[in-house]
């Protein structure tokens, strides 16, 4: 494996095979056409199914095997209920009681919580993960201890890999704050509220088995049904699916750095000064601190100015529900609830809507919300001169994060990283990046506490921006100013295991992640 | 033996732990562990070694915890634990960054001064980009007593390698006579101005000029300073406090300290120091000097902070100190002149410069006619309000 390797569109060099089968080198944007048609689940019939509509198991375990769990399958989970996850850990405790091994985990994103798992990846329950990976097992995967290769994928790649067959998954399991025993289920009501579950979508729609599991199960009908029962196999209720205070956090905090204050008001300076705020325009700040802040600004931009937004995309919070109810944004479209705030609102708020992976940001459909929207910031561990960035791994090599729906906010008409220029002593801005994860075509503007830097492509905005007093300066000139205060930064050695791969949206491959060798400390 | 300098701590960033310890053997030993490993591991190894060579240290134990610590602040530390460990007096001087180096004023505009704790380099990396028209290295109450020694290296590294930007580069020395030993690691390093805490006579100002001038080895004719008054009998004393250098460049009042020596409380409306802050006014005006005005310690409430300021300015102060960047946008702008009264600087500076060129004796505005002082104040305002970023330089093409 890994012998037959093949420079990308982007230079990166990648195998054409992983895990024993057949992969596509990222050749452009846009430029990879999928043949075929889309994967589809065996037919089922009603005659299969109970009659009264209750298909409510006594267990996870009877669940699992009566939809006949084995070695070697595919079991999705989805990670709405973020840290405070029960379902996923559950699950591979069943599936080491049954002694089933080498399943494959193929989880929408992980989290600390999920390190329970880690036992589970070194006696061959799991054999690896194929999803967003963060903390734990991200350094286990960094360590060169999964048995395979990880494979990374942004929440819109992964709703395409699933529907394209790419990956076919055998067992779905969704947990959900409601349901009834017929599968219909949603995220609004109940102890472990998230507030929706798009992320489960194509779990339901194209899982060969579908399971429900819930800790709080209502009679006929759960509405609304964010998910299907017509999709669903079997339900289970369980005790507690979900820890509350860890799936929302009740205190979704603004930061109170300086420098990031700093550099959320130069961005949202920044999109004032070249008219991205005007009446009508949508936006999307994420739910870290600087992203909270430039959302605050945006607020006050738009009320001195007298105008709204016609819609904005969540992750939503307490800030962005404020503007809501205030008539600053006409609409949220939400991806996932971060708060309390965020999950009544959508509960009570007609314009509050809740979205999916398919909506939002699959690439291969008939156009998706990502596109729409005027204006998008984001995270970034990384940025080269070349506009290209980073958000999986560190400048140190080590895999820590996942890609989220940052690929798929690219294209947004204009995207903006506010980043500072170094953390800590590492660099930001830097030659190259250590993973690719997003190439620079599609990410205008960087925006640090020493300057914003323009993608030379977006020749409009370096017009709009002459004028406005902000400090512009050259993506060069940034990195030198960082290598200048920080010392030019050596390169982690890398081994040439490739631990994980980093999908584009289209299914391709972006970049891997080999794996670190680990220096010995010498006198 | 062992010595020890620096931060450690899961807080702690951009900082170092340094630990060294002499050994029977010969060679040195370096142990590192540090959060930049794969990045800066060797360049740190390397300072390290540059440092011990400059000692001629060989049978030495180096331990370092690196939290993302700069070369100038790794340096420090290295520095502190082998004067602690052999008490050598000499110093380890990194290359000095030149970028932020300049000259300044007597009459610069002085707003804003922005507080760094003399002994956390994280705080000192990014204070010259927010916009204060002076960065304070504290070296005095935001420095604990054991820790003295360790942070004057480090602001005196500072100093050479930290680019501040435009802001004026200061420090706040220990009270006398403490701070005159601060002088002489200060004074070598490009600093602009020295803050004297607790100053309660002209005498002290002298010592701090003799001082100066003897470490210079002559005269001193651009480090500035800035008494600080804390004390009542500091307020009887501003005058000559004001008044005992040509370089003394502003005056400066600490509240905090003042209120205790009266046996007061501070309020929120600052009736107890009313007499005060009006003495330091007048006493540094009469003097030909700037009064400054004591710190707002609410970081949080921005609204509060307007008001006080509004106020500080009614009273005749030209500027107050920042405890937290957040601050300084907001002193900024209340000490800046706003439209009504740039527009009116601008008619005078206009009318004085038309009357001049035509030969004019007298200053005419309308029918008002126009004295010296106010068209300096107008001057003045123009200057001020350029540096606020409120009036383009070439405003008379403009209007």
């Amino acid at each position: 494996m890994n012998e037959d390797l093949i420079y990308n569109a982007v230079g990166r060099l990648v195998p054409s095979e992983i895990n024993g089968e057949l992969v596509v080198p990222f050749m452009g944007v846009g430029k990879y056409r999928p043949e075929g048609t889309k994967h589809a689940s065996v037919i089922p019939t009603n005659a299969d199914y109970p009659a009264d509509g209750n298909k409510q198991v006594a267990s996870l375990k009877e669940a699992l095997v009566k939809a006949g769990l084995k070695d070697g399958m595919t079991i999705s989970t989805h990670h709405h209920f973020r840290d405070g996850d029960l379902v996923a850990n559950m699950v591979f405790d069943v599936v080491k009681e049954l002694g089933v091994k080498d399943i494959r985990w193929y989880p929408s994103a992980s989290f600390p919580c999920h390190a329970h798992l880690i036992p589970y990846l070194e006696d061959g329950t799991i054999s690896h993960i194929e999803g967003s990976m963060n903390g734990p097992l991200g350094r286990f995967c960094s360590e060169g201890k999964m048995k395979k290769t990880a494979v990374l994928r942004s929440h819109g790649g992964r709703y395409q890999a699933v529907q394209d067959g790419e990956v076919k998954i055998d067992i779905a399991v969704i947990g959900a704050a409601c349901a009834d025993p017929f599968g219909n289920a949603n995220g609004l009501n109940g102890p472990s509220a998230s507030g929706l579950l798009g992320f489960a979508l194509a779990d339901s729609q194209y899982a060969d088995k579908v399971v429900v599991v819930t800790d709080n199960m209502v009679p006929f009908p759960c509405v609304p049904w964010q998910i299907q029962g017509n999709y669903v196999d079997y339900t289970v209720e369980v005790e507690k699916i979900g820890i509350p205070e860890k799936i929302v956090s009740g205190t979704t905090q603004i930061t109170k750095s300086p420098d990031r204050l700093l550099i959320a008001e130069m961005t949202a300076k920044f999109c004032e000064a070249t008219g991205i705020i005007r009446d009508g325009f949508s936006f999307q700040a994420g739910a870290g601190g600087t992203a909270l802040s430039i959302g605050i600004y945006f607020g006050e931009i738009m009320r001195r100015k007298g105008i709204k937004a016609r819609f904005a995309r969540g992750g939503s919070n307490k800030y962005l529900v404020e503007m809501l109810e205030e008539g600053l944004v006409e609409y949220i479209l939400d991806g996932q609830t971060f708060d309390l705030e965020g999950v009544r609102s959508m509960r009570d708020n007609p314009n509050h809507t809740w979205t999916s992976p398919f909506t939002s940001y699959n690439y291969h459909s008939k156009g998706n919300f990502a596109g729409l929207v005027d204006v998008v910031i984001l995270g970034a561990t990384e940025v080269d001169v070349n506009f290209n960035a980073n958000v999986v791994t560190h400048s140190d090599g080590r895999l820590l994060h996942g890609l989220g729906g940052w690929q798929n906010c690219l294209f947004s008409k204009t995207v903006i990283l506010p980043v500072p220029l170094f953390r800590d002593r590492i660099p930001v801005i830097v030659d190259e990046v250590t993973t690719l994860c997003g190439p620079g075509e599609l990410i205008d503007v960087i925006a640090t506490e020493r300057g914003i830097a323009i993608n030379p492509l977006r020749k409009d905005l370096i017009e709009k921006a002459k004028d406005s007093g902000l400090p512009i300066r050259t993506i060069e000139e940034l990195k030198e100013e960082a290598e200048r205060i920080c010392g030019k930064p050596k390169k982690p050695v890398f081994t040439d295991k490739i631990i994980a791969a980093i999908k584009w949206v289209d299914g391709t491959v972006i970049d891997v992640v080999r794996q670190v060798e680990e220096k010995k400390t010498e006198n | 033996m062992t010595a020890t300098a620096g931060n450690r701590g899961d807080s702690v960033r951009s900082d170092c732990f340094v630990q060294i310890t002499k050994t029977e053997h010969q060679a040195t030993e370096i142990r590192l562990q540090s959060k930049v490993e794969s990045l800066y591991g060797d360049s740190i190894r390397e300072l390290c070694h540059e440092v011990l060579v400059h000692y001629n240290l060989r049978n030495v134990f180096v331990e370092i915890e690196d939290k993302g610590a700069l070369p100038f602040v790794t340096a420090a530390r290295l520095e502190s634990a082998i004067r602690q460990l052999t008490g050598t007096e000499e110093s380890f001087s990194l290359p000095i960054e030149t970028r932020s180096l300049h000259r300044t004023r007597r009459d610069r505009t002085r707003r804003t001064r922005l507080y760094l704790p003399g002994n956390n380099p994280k705080l000192m990396l990014n204070a010259g980009i927010y916009g204060s028209d002076g960065i304070i290295l504290d070296l005095e109450d935001s420095v604990a007593p054991d820790k003295k020694v360790e942070a004057r290296l480090l602001v005196r590294n500072a100093l050479r390698a930290v680019d501040f930007g435009d802001a004026e580069r200061m420090v706040r020395i220990n009270q006398l006579p403490a701070g005159l030993e601060d002088l002489d690691y200060i004074i070598p390093e490009q600093v602009n101005l020295i803050l004297i805490p607790k100053c309660e006579n002209a005498q002290q100002i002298v010592q701090v000029e003799e001082r100066i001038e003897k470490i210079l080895g002559q005269e001193n004719t651009d480090i500035y300073l800035m008494p600080i008054i804390e004390n009542a009998l500091g307020v009887v004393n501003a005058y000559e406090i004001a008044s005992a250098s040509p370089n003394v460049a502003a005056l400066a009042i600490g509240l905090e300290d003042y209120t205790a020596d009266l046996g007061a409380q501070r309020t929120a409306e600052g009736r107890e120091s009313f007499y005060a802050r009006s003495a330091v006014v007048n006493a540094a005006r009469a003097a030909g000097v700037q009064p400054i005005d004591s710190v707002f310690s609410e970081i949080d409430d921005m609204d509060a902070l307007r008001n006080n300021v509004l106020e500080s300015k009614a009273l005749g102060f030209a500027g107050m100190g920042c405890i937290h960047p957040r601050q300084v946008p907001v002193i900024n702008e209340g000490f800046s002149p706003d439209e009504q009264e740039i527009e009116k600087a601008k008619r005078i500076v206009e009318a004085f410069e038309q009357a001049r060129e035509k030969g004019l004796g007298v200053v005419a505005l309308g029918s008002k006619m126009i004295d010296a002082p106010v068209v300096k104040r107008a001057v003045h305002t123009i200057e001020l309000a350029i540096q606020s970023g409120k009036l383009s330089t070439n405003w008379r093409e403009k209007s």
